[in-house]
């Protein structure tokens, strides 16, 4: 990895790395009496360590000059090995945290395990840890084919990839320490924000300059997707993270807005993550990785057209509908539930662009695994932007919102649609970037969709019930008037489906990890049948030129 | 349309420039007027802020992730009201840097939790919840009882929240520390000035039953103890929003 930088990129890479080996130490010092000073002492341990790893290729030899006859493929390959590494550690969390709902005291006698500091781990690992790391490293792959381009240089890829995780890493690893804003999805500190954000426009200006490199005349539409998850993220991360820290030694901040207009705010960030974090940047994984893997052109260029400036447009507007019958003011909450309402058009014109396809490759799917993932993605993206839109009618919210409905139609978008798209472009991408011809064990593969498939339609069965149950025992009123059920009557009728869904995220979790073996065999076996030739001159003129994707 | 667009997808910068442009309108149209239309938030003159202990207790609230199962959002709805007490004014979070409304009810809402309970009632369910709710699935509290609170620093972050809005004085930054003991240890000379600083309807109790030492428990039994007293709802605010013309 280190050795492919050529030597002024090495001498850049020691300086970031000494500058925030700087910042750590000054961390861990101001910060002494303060948590501030372990996450400076991390930030420091994460320098030294790539000080190490720079240094120890630091005078290899300059990489050959035939590398800039190809695509650069290593941030992508670290990517996807990144992301799943998080993608194991968050279902591992979050199905531990399932279970402790069934038995609270399946856990140890200490803070940083309990359920509340143990549930941001798990959404945060799934999200940013995996789902972030797995739009990296797609769109480092997807910009340059799709531009006919080279990424511009080959230090920037590494320092966005390596930067997130690290701000990944301060976030997990605080949450457990006690370290955080308590703002849903926004849980890092001030600190940590500062850095995303500075990771987040080294990534805006490596796309644009990649695109500004391109040989096609026209953006390709994934590029749109990704772009516009680039751009909204920050904008969303930058509005919603305003705090004023107690000091420059504390990791403690206050956020800068309070009651009615942060939790307008809060929502704002909320809702929008999942819609440019969640949504956005996976349709631009799908509307590349589907056709490819389909060997179909996209069904509609007009269509994605109108579905992506529709998802841009219309999902800005909605966060409010988390906030139904509550203290904010009526006309904005009956704003956010119209837009909801008008967000299926786009939402539903890019389901069926999917869809639609794959229409003279459903042969395909049938045979081949990897685009099932893909299809069933799609289809459960129709499914929950649809549940989404109902749910946001208002009195559809006061039955659905505080229960475990909410934690269904999440994990129907987050399972159903974001891992599986995700998991079936690794499926396609592996091959591509290992230079094999398919992955390891096509029936892993299989295997894999079935727990997925499986694990999801348990794991949302499970919280639509308890949910709707939950919601109806709340509001029975017996026949003189008052409430027939107390709190802990509902609770106590939630414990099978609690039982079932821990065993849906378990069937989750085993598919997951079948998948990380096989890709770690596939890397295996890509090593063993390439290294010899690799080095070769004919094997260098073989591996893919700056080719056209489409 | 469609000719427009073809043209459009060619040129990165527009294209980008069109993207924060569709997307900005939204969030705009729906945030801005909350912070410049005065109806958005009731006036509750006699409202009081919380005590540095009360800080320091929510900020252990947030930090064990208690938002996650338990909302502060009683909403208007027969059922809601009737289970948990006056619905909700977006004056009583007014002080709220950042809001705890939640999202999920994992748990009972704990809105107008305050005063509901006998402080051992908290610590006794804090320490075990299953030793006084059988059926609970809330997680064990125990090592507040055993963790110091840290008091030295409370005056900085009065200081901080004073600077995003909220009237602390400098009498009461500078006391901070002194008054979180005091108004743990009702007995000591330090506590008149919590309810000198704070008013009268300030509780003023050895929240863990244990006058002499300031826990992180004192700290959070404290804070729910507060929650939804900070006004009241049912008179002086809905009172006023009547008188309005």
């Amino acid at each position: 990895m280190i050795a492919q930088l050529t030597s002024s990129e090495r001498h850049t890479a020691l300086a970031i790395l000494l500058l925030l080996a700087l910042c750590g130490l000054t961390m861990a010092g101001v910060g002494r009496d303060d948590l501030f000073g372990v996450h400076g002492a991390l930030v420091l341990v994460a320098a030294v360590g790539g000080i190490f790893a720079v240094g120890a290729n630091f005078y290899a030899p300059e990489p050959s000059q035939h590398r800039l006859e190809h695509y650069y493929d290593d941030p992508s390959k670290i990517g996807i090995v990144l992301s799943l590494v998080w993608v194991v550690f968050g279902l591992f969390i979050g199905d531990w945290v399932a279970w402790l709902l069934v038995n609270p005291d399946l856990t140890f006698d200490a803070g940083w395990s309990s359920f509340g500091r143990l549930r941001p781990v798990h959404t945060t690992s799934v999200i940013f840890g995996f789902g972030g790391n797995a739009l990296i490293a797609t769109s480092f792959y997807v910009m340059q084919r799709t531009s006919r381009a080279r990424l511009p240089d080959q230090l920037s890829p590494l320092f966005v990839l390596f930067g997130y995780n690290l701000f990944c890493v301060l976030a997990v690893t605080g949450y457990m320490l006690g370290i955080t804003q308590s703002r849903e999805y926004a849980e890092p500190e001030w600190y940590a924000d500062i850095w995303l954000t500075i990771v987040w426009i080294a990534y805006l200006v490596l796309y644009l300059r990649t695109l500004a490199r391109r040989k096609e005349p026209h953006i390709y539409v994934s590029n749109w997707y990704y772009l516009a998850f680039i751009l909204v993220v920050a904008m969303l991360h930058i509005v919603n993270n305003l705090a004023v820290p107690v000091s420059f030694g504390h990791a403690k901040s206050y956020s800068l807005f309070s009651g009615v207009q942060d939790a307008m705010t809060e929502w704002w960030y909320g809702h929008n993550a999942v819609a440019f974090f969640l949504t956005s940047g996976f349709l631009g994984m799908m509307y590349y990785y589907l056709p490819k893997r389909a060997g179909r052109p996209v069904f509609s260029y007009r269509l994605s057209i109108i579905s992506f400036w529709g998802i841009t447009f219309f999902y800005i507007w909605v966060g409010s509908h988390h906030l139904h019958y509550t203290a904010l003011p009526q006309w904005v909450q009956t704003l956010g539930m119209t837009f909801s309402l008008m967000l299926l058009v786009p939402s539903w014109a890019s389901a069926s662009n999917a869809l639609l396809t794959l229409n003279g490759a459903w042969h395909k799917v049938r045979d081949d695994a990897t685009l099932r993932f893909m299809m069933v993605a799609a289809v459960f993206y129709g499914l929950t932007t649809f549940e989404g839109s109902f749910m946001a009618i208002r009195p559809v919210n006061s039955l659905s919102h505080f229960t475990d409905w909410t934690i269904g139609h999440v994990h129907a978008g987050a399972l159903g649609w974001v891992a599986m798209i995700t998991f079936g472009s690794i499926y396609a991408s592996v091959p591509w970037l290992w230079k094999v011809k398919q992955m390891y064990s096509a029936k892993l593969v299989e295997a894999h969709f079935w727990l997925a498939l499986a694990g999801t339609v348990v794991y949302v069965f499970a919280m639509w019930n308890s949910g709707i149950v939950q919601g109806l025992m709340w509001r029975t009123y017996n026949e003189s008037g008052t409430l027939a059920y107390s709190f802990v009557d509902s609770l106590v009728a939630m414990h099978p489906y609690y039982i079932a869904r821990a065993v849906g995220g378990f069937l989750f979790l085993a598919g997951a990890v079948i998948g990380c073996w096989n890709v770690w065999m596939t890397t295996r076996w890509a090593a063993r049948v390439q290294a010899p030739e690799w080095q070769s001159e004919s094997a260098v003129a073989a591996a893919p030129a700056l080719q056209p994707a489409e | 349309m469609f000719g427009l667009h073809y043209r459009l997808e060619r040129k990165s910068i527009p294209f980008i420039l069109a993207i924060v442009g569709v997307a900005s309108i939204g969030g705009f149209v729906e945030i801005a007027p909350l912070f410049t239309i005065h109806q958005t938030v009731e006036d509750a003159p006699k409202m009081r802020v919380y005590t540095p202990l009360e800080v320091a207790g929510r900020n252990i609230y947030m930090r064990e992730g208690c938002y996650a199962c338990h909302s502060q959002m009683i909403r208007t709805l027969r059922d809601d009201v009737e289970r948990y007490g006056h619905y909700s004014l977006a004056v009583e979070s007014k002080y709220d840097h950042p809001m705890l409304w939640g999202s999920k009810r994992t748990g009972p809402d704990l809105a107008r939790i305050g005063g509901k309970y006998s402080d051992q009632w908290h610590v006794i369910h804090l320490d075990n919840p299953r030793a006084v709710v059988r059926q609970s699935v809330m997680p064990r509290y125990d090592w507040l009882m055993r963790t110091e609170l840290k008091t030295s620093d409370l005056g900085l972050h009065l200081k901080a929240l004073r600077a995003v809005g909220v009237p602390y004085t400098d009498d009461m930054i500078a006391n901070a520390p002194v008054d979180a003991y005091g108004q743990a240890a009702p007995d000591s000379p330090v506590s008149e000035g919590v309810v000198k600083r704070y008013g009268a309807a300030t509780n003023v109790r050895a929240f863990d039953g244990r006058p002499n030492e300031l826990t992180e428990m004192d700290a959070l039994v404290a804070y729910l103890q507060i929650l939804g007293q900070l006004t009241s709802p049912g008179a002086d605010s809905v009172a006023q929003a009547k008188e309005r013309p």
